[in-house]
């Protein structure tokens, strides 16, 4: 993986939309995000890498959902509990990202920033940027772009 | 145009074509006089058209293509100079061959076109090297503007006063008119004399042909008396450019008038657009349809209705717009075949059937190359040089075919010669040779299956290399490119007789039928194209009616062996069926069927395809998804990379087992073993290993010929020997049976078949209870299925119908066939 060459996270000022998945808090950049959707129905693709938990139909267009919490090797979403999708557009492209619950957004600044504790390990560690302090809670940096690279 | 010849007609729109590139290139040539390229592409052309108009016995058009063709030699070998002079009067020849174009098109004659003016000024620019010029230039420049200058233009105008006298066909009149009426459209509307021919010349468009000529000529008359002598090259070959355009927009728009008022030019990337919304539209209207059919409100039911033959009409109207006939792609083939032909020394005449069928654009495009390398692989590696064709007992010329037609909302488009054909044994050696597949895995595969080796990346059967292919790319080039617009491709050849490429393309991209099927709970759609026919077995039938060869389960469809893929296990899931019910849907990729076991089929419906990201492409499974009708996303399954998949590796299983069989076989005698049950008459059953049956196959009993005292039956482009078991073991069946039922067994590249009565069931062999009971061509005795049953001596039969069988292959013990798995 790549993730010691980013020594120096950008650290930006700007708008967080943020979620929670598994008792933590994430942001990503709020222009990426195209909508949020409640649960959907997904279709699964057999033999597609884990973090895909399947396609969805976005008015005729059919996306791509990745499942936030095996993307960053956190235990399944409880059973009975909905996911939260957010759509987010790249490149021209829309994927999809299934969270645990959508939260406000927030103005973050760069001063607040710190890149991510060493002990992060695994796969979390390519996908956080790293963590804005927030008054009482830690805003964690997705890095969306690598998010949806499952 | 009805009554042009289609020769005629020809000559007309490729001159048409060639004039635009003409002007295009005279004007370029004049920024640079000095490219011998543009001017021998010139050259070319008016050489062509001179040598078409003296074929069709167009004097005047020969006359003076002719004397410009002089010009152009000369000016091509540097021995004249190009001046503005000499491009003017060039330019002037070129609108000369128009007009007279125009007129032979309207008319079918050459009209009252003077060409004497545009000869004399030729001559006269070709002679005078420096005087010259002078008068040629003023004069014509003078004809346009000719109110302002008229004492000029008189002089223009004189050596062509004679027209009317020399020909005053009703039709001159009309197309010196129709002439005007293109300068008259450009002229701006102040020029006093020549605004009201405008109006005369507006009625040609409007009346019909046979009165307009006399009207015209009245009009004309009486507009202008003095202009209606004028020959239409003259207001023309003002070098200005937008003279030029206006004449050679009126060339065309005298002629194609018709066509031009009754159709518009839109820019694809609309019809792209309107595509993907008639998509959508479709997609909606799926949904609709579908929710429609739970309710009770009539008015709505009946509004749905509506709703749905009108997407679907407006669907096929979109479709139509893109639609071309392919006989714009094929019309480039004959150059292709002739050229080939001629550098290849071969004779070849090219056939074509169902030019008219149309296909849109997109994929016309993409089937173009595709198309043109098969064509080429035709003439260059299938058709024969006439001397070994005549060897053959074949017409030295051989005949490439070219045939197109609709089928079940596809495009069929063959490429047929009537060559040499492939030979499988030669194909399959190379590809050994090549190690592009052992020899073990040939002697297994069937020739129709060897054919389709010739798709694998760099393989080119050309003995020798030549100019034209075999350089080992092609195929497989070909057929990446039709399947990359979800079309397929197959080869069958007859060794001697020839060899067809079928290439099946779906009629659009965009909208597809498909057969949606259920597999453990989910959704997913197998495109139509590659569907041939469906199978539904209860569990009853289906214990019986799926049988295993060597471990790979397969399906007796109508005697064939039809391989079995469950889509569970490719996916990796789990099936929801469990009553034992058995769905196959019989599909076809590279000519080869495979039949895919599903849980159920839900229903057909038009899908359409949407692109899926990256990640789901990368699985190579499925080829997009689509959006059903209820709404739920539906993958589309990409039946060529199952095919690919699955065959595969069952292939290589069923080897692996196979091997196991042998070894498992050698340790214990009790091992299980399928059999073949057949009657050979007289109320005789026999035994026959399953392992050893390639196919079960219907021979019709006229087809059988002798060689020698051998009998022997054509089958896929081989010689298959026959053995017939009733006299192979002294039984005595009906001889007079129009159709034989053969038990083809293949091994190591070649066959035999073995003649049966009938094939009656397949039985497992345990438990028989074997007697010694020892007979010619017998290995003993069982009881199967409650009845006494002989067990074939395979080895003895094959040896019988083929003496040379395993001679061929004499380092193994046939693999099928050892001794050892005889012993039940």
């Amino acid at each position: 993986m790549t993730a010691p060459i980013r020594t120096t996270a950008p650290a930006t000022s700007g708008q967080l939309a943020t979620f929670w998945l598994d008792g933590d808090l994430y942001g990503i950049e709020v222009e990426h995000v195209q909508e949020v959707l409640r649960s959907q129905q997904l279709t699964r693709v057999p033999l597609a890498p884990t973090a895909v938990a399947g396609l969805i139909n976005l008015r005729g267009q059919v996306v791509t959902a990745i499942e936030l919490r095996e993307r960053l090797g956190r235990p399944p979403r409880p059973e009975g509990t909905d996911a939260v999708i957010i759509v987010v557009r790249l490149h021209g492209e829309a994927v999809s990202l299934l969270v645990d619950s959508i939260a406000d957004v927030v103005d973050v600044d760069a001063a607040d920033f710190e890149a991510p504790p060493d002990t992060l390990e695994g796969q979390a560690r390519d996908l956080i940027r790293g963590a804005y302090k927030l008054h009482g809670q830690l805003l964690l940096a997705l890095d969306v772009q690598r998010a949806v690279s499952a | 145009m009805d009554g042009l010849d289609d020769i005629v007609e020809e000559f007309l729109v490729e001159s048409h074509e060639n004039l635009d590139q003409l002007d295009t290139d005279l004007v370029a040539l004049e920024q640079e006089p000095g490219s011998r390229e543009r001017l021998s592409s010139i050259f070319r052309t008016i050489h062509t058209i001179k040598g078409t108009s003296g074929f069709l016995a167009f004097n005047r058009l020969e006359e003076v293509t002719h004397v410009g063709e002089n010009m152009l030699s000369r000016l091509r070998d540097g021995e004249l100079d190009l001046t503005p002079a000499r491009t003017s009067v060039l330019l002037q020849m070129v609108d000369t061959v128009r007009a007279l174009l125009a007129s032979i098109e309207a008319g079918g004659g050459e009209g009252s076109v003077e060409v004497t003016g545009v000869v004399a000024a030729i001559t006269a620019a070709m002679d005078d090297t420096t005087a010259a010029p002078a008068p040629v230039v003023p004069a014509p420049r003078a004809a346009t503007p000719a109110e302002k200058a008229p004492a000029k233009a008189a002089t223009a105008k004189a050596p062509t006063a004679k027209a009317p006298a020399k020909a005053p066909t009703a039709k001159a009149p009309a197309k010196a008119a129709a002439t005007k009426k293109t300068t008259a459209r450009k002229a701006p509307a102040s020029r006093a004399t020549t605004t009201p021919v405008a109006p005369a010349a507006r009625s040609v468009e409007e009346t019909p042909v046979a009165v307009r000529t006399d009207e015209l000529r009245e009009g004309a008359h009486a507009v202008m008396p003095e202009r209606t002598v004028e020959e239409p090259a003259a207001p023309a070959p003002a070098a200005e450019q937008a003279d030029t355009e206006a004449a050679s927009a009126g060339g065309d728009g005298q002629a194609r008038r018709g066509v031009a008022d009754s159709t518009i030019r839109v820019d694809v990337d609309l019809l792209d657009e309107l595509m993907l919304l008639v998509g959508e539209l479709v997609l909606t209207r799926n949904q609709i349809v579908q929710n429609v059919a739970r309710q009770t409100d009539t008015d709505l039911i009946r509004a749905s209705q509506r709703l749905n033959l009108i997407a679907s009409e407006l669907q096929e109207g979109v479709m139509k717009t893109r639609m071309q006939p392919i006989d714009h792609i094929w019309s480039k083939l004959p150059r292709v075949v002739r050229d080939l032909g001629l550098q290849l020394e071969k004779s070849i005449r090219l056939e074509m059937e169902g030019r008219e069928t149309e296909l849109d654009k997109t994929l016309l495009e993409a089937v173009k190359d595709p198309l043109t390398h098969l064509v080429r692989n035709s003439v260059d590696h299938g058709i024969e040089a006439p001397e070994d064709r005549k060897k053959a007992g074949k017409p030295a010329e051989g005949v490439l075919t070219l045939r197109a037609r609709h089928e079940s909302g596809q495009v069929v488009v063959e490429v047929a010669d009537d060559g040499a054909g492939i030979d499988p044994a030669k194909l399959g050696a190379k590809a050994v040779q090549r190690g592009l597949l052992t020899a073990d895995a040939l002697s297994r595969m069937s020739p129709a299956d060897i054919l389709q080796l010739i798709f694998l990346p760099g393989f080119s059967t050309a003995s020798a290399v030549t100019n034209v292919s075999g350089r080992g790319v092609g195929m497989d080039v070909v057929k990446t490119n039709i399947e990359s617009i979800g079309g397929t491709i197959e080869v069958e050849s007859e060794t001697g007789r020839g060899t067809v490429c079928r290439l099946r393309i779906p009629l659009t991209l965009a909208i597809v039928p498909a057969l949606t099927v259920e597999c453990a709970g989910d959704r997913y759609a197998i495109p139509q194209i590659s569907l041939q026919e469906l199978v539904s077995l209860d569990a009853e039938k289906a214990a019986n009616a799926v049988e295993e060869v060597g471990g790979a389960q397969v399906y007796r469809l109508r005697g064939e062996l039809l391989p079995l893929v469950r889509l569970t296990d490719v996916l990796g899931l789990t099936s929801e069926r469990h009553d034992g019910h058995v769905v196959i849907a019989v599909l076809r990729s590279e000519g080869r069927r495979f039949g895919l076991v599903v849980d159920r089929v839900i229903n057909t419906e038009e899908i359409v395809v949407k692109a899926v990201g990256g990640q789901m492409k990368a699985i190579g499974l499925y080829s997009g998804a689509t959006v059903l009708g209820d709404g739920t996303v539906a993958l589309i399954l990409d039946v060529q990379a199952l095919a690919r998949r699955a065959l595969r590796t069952e292939t290589t299983e069923r080897q692996d087992s196979q091997k196991a069989a042998l070894k498992a076989a050698a340790a214990s005698e009790t091992e299980r073993q399928r059999m073949l049950l057949a009657a050979i008459g007289g109320g005789r059953r026999v035994a026959i290993p399953l392992d050893t049956v390639t196919r079960l196959e219907q021979v019709r009993a006229d087809a059988v010929e002798k060689v020698g005292n051998r009998e022997v039956v054509q089958y896929r482009g081989a010689i298959l020997p026959i053995v017939r078991l009733d006299r192979h073991l002294g039984a005595y069946g009906e001889t007079d049976r129009e159709v034989l039922e053969v038990i083809v067994y293949a091994d190591h590249g070649r066959s035999v078949a073995i003649v049966v009565e009938e094939i009656l069931d397949i039985v497992d062999g345990e438990a028989a209870v074997r007697s010694d009971i020892d007979d010619l061509g017998l290995l003993g005795s069982a009881v199967l299925g409650d009845k006494v049953t002989e067990l074939l001596d395979v080895r003895a039969a094959i040896l019988a119908a083929d003496p040379a069988f395993y001679s061929a292959s004499p380092a193994t013990t046939p693999a099928g066939v050892p001794a050892s798995l005889l012993e039940v």
